[in-house]
């Protein structure tokens, strides 16, 4: 039997009565690359939020299996095996960036030698280890993300959630960083979400899309197929895309 | 010479004293953001469990060891009875559950011990004196400045090489993310009572030895020591708690030596005055710590 899936079911969120999402269902399975897009207030991080439980459902549930995700505490959540990155990069800035990554590991059951190793493995898979005695805000904007995507992979996640990954990285970063990202469904086993403006690594990297526009889905589906859905093109690729 | 010397001593062992009030305060406040007005009952709590067990005949350090720990189950019982059931409502909540709690303790002392001073048991080193380079100077500074040398360097190293540790510091820097990795939050912020508890109960001890009775309000005083202590030194960070502590035992030390004897009665303006006189020209504190002074 194959790990169980992540799936989230009809979820609603409200913002003091607006619906920021409304009623949005998706699957991510160990092992696939799903790309989470749509235009700006669609609802995407907000979807990351909620499948975390960051904010409150309004509706709907989030399931690991058969083991219902929404409505507990946030450590709960983490130890079920969902790991998340943030919009704005979170590190903890007056820590060692080792440390950053070596505390996720510890939450985790980790003993400190196994964290330390771990997290300096980790380090070195992202080109860091040269920083991992800087604290944690003295690093440039690309490297806190690839510190922070490293700290989420220290909790060894069965699934993992990044909000903009490549946001602030330069092309030759944002190249690497796809590499990197491309190869842990494999070597982890793990189902990655990802929410990216960057539509050419989005396209390069995603097995599947899912498209959100005003918090719903407009489209679900293989990324070559959601790419010329009419409805997508009018929501959010725009006419740039229709020339294309 | 002999009078640098006096004067550092009685700065370092006033220093020590204040920097491990601080640090017993800041620890929960890093974590929290919110101060524990509760704090100096817990140096009460060992007062009077020193003074209760005084005629049981046993070792003194067996009595002092009784003491520091009811200081922190103390401490415990404090997160469990004024923060935890009100932690995620206001900030306002919490200053109020933390004062009622203080006075509940007080009263409680004063209503089933005694509003007098009670005598608790001090070994005799504590009164006695040592010339030291033709400096006479009390036992207990010497002891005060080798506890606080101590418990400086093992709370360093818990923070720095143990799982608490690196737990604690995430937490205090961003609690909310802290949880999402899956920190345990209910239990570090338990241990950080537990480590002020302890940091209490032992600078309690030292506080009260040296003059050897407990009242109700014996709290009173260390409280606002570590609170202007971590006010000034930053309350975002640890060093700068230990900083404000020694800062503020330099000036208090300094205006003892220089004030005439008619304006030392007025010594804790002239203190104040300094105080304010920093927070002017550091309005955050003279340590910058992590992150933001908000909750997270």
């Amino acid at each position: 039997m194959a790990n169980p899936s992540l799936e989230v079911v009809d979820v609603a969120v409200e913002f003091s009565g607006l619906r920021a999402l409304n009623g949005v269902s998706l699957t991510l399975s160990p092992g696939e690359i799903v790309g989470l897009i749509g235009p700006n207030g669609s609802g995407k991080t907000t979807m990351i939020n909620a499948i975390t439980g960051q904010v409150p459902l309004a509706g709907g549930r989030v399931m690991i299996g058969n083991k219902q995700i929404s409505g507990l505490t946030p450590r709960e959540v983490a130890l079920q095996g969902l790991s998340r990155s943030f919009q704005i990069v979170r590190l903890f800035n007056n820590m060692a960036v080792l440390d950053n990554v070596e505390a996720a590991a510890l939450a985790h059951g980790s003993s400190l030698r196994a964290a330390r190793a771990k997290a300096l493995t980790l380090l070195d898979g992202f080109n860091l280890s040269h920083r991992a005695d800087d604290l944690g805000g003295s690093l440039s904007y690309g490297d806190k993300r690839r510190v922070e995507i490293a700290r989420a992979l220290a909790a060894d996640p069965a699934f993992l959630l990044l909000d903009e990954p490549a946001a602030g990285m330069n092309e030759a970063e944002t190249e690497a960083l796809l590499h990197i990202l491309a190869a842990l469904p494999r070597s982890r086993g793990l189902g990655l979400l990802i929410i990216d403006h960057d539509m050419s690594l989005i396209m390069r990297l995603c097995d599947r899309l899912h498209v959100l526009a005003f918090g719903k889905t407009i489209a679900e589906g293989r990324a070559e197929d959601v790419r010329k859905n009419p409805a997508v093109i009018e929501a959010y690729l725009g006419s740039e895309a229709i020339r294309a | 010479m002999t009078f640098a010397l006096q004067f550092l001593i009685d700065v370092l062992s006033l220093g020590g004293a204040y920097a491990l009030m601080a640090l017993g305060l800041v620890i929960v406040y890093g974590i929290l953001k919110l101060v524990n007005f509760a704090y100096g009952e817990l140096i009460m709590v060992a007062g009077y469990t020193l003074f209760l067990v005084g005629g049981s005949g046993l070792p003194w350090l067996v009595m002092a060891a009784v003491a520091v720990l009811m200081a922190v189950i103390a401490g415990i019982l404090t997160d469990y009875v004024a923060f935890r059931p009100v932690r995620a409502k206001s900030v306002t909540a919490v200053l109020i559950t933390s004062f009622a709690f203080s006075t509940l303790l007080q009263n409680a002392a004063l209503l089933f011990i005694s509003p007098r001073p009670r005598n608790v048991p001090m070994p005799a080193a504590f009164s006695q004196t040592v010339e030291l380079a033709g400096v006479i100077t009390p036992v207990r500074n010497l002891i005060t400045i080798a506890a606080a040398v101590v418990l400086l360097g093992v709370f360093t190293f818990l923070m720095r090489r143990t799982v608490l540790g690196i737990a604690m510091r995430a937490a205090a820097t961003n609690f909310t993310m802290a949880r999402m990795l899956g920190v345990p939050a209910n239990l570090i912020i338990s241990s950080a009572f537990a480590i002020s508890g302890l940091l209490a109960g032992i600078v309690g001890i030292l506080w009260i030895g040296r003059i050897g009775t407990v009242v109700p309000g014996i709290g009173n005083e260390p409280l606002l020591v570590a609170f202007i202590a971590t006010v000034i030194g930053g309350m975002r960070s640890l060093g700068g708690a230990v900083l404000g502590g020694f800062l503020l035992a330099l000036i208090d030390t300094t205006l003892n030596y220089t004030l005439s004897q008619e304006l030392l009665k007025f010594r804790d303006a002239f203190t104040f005055s300094l105080v304010i006189l920093i927070l002017l020209w550091r309005p955050e504190g003279l340590l910058k710590g992590p992150a933001t002074g908000q909750r997270t």
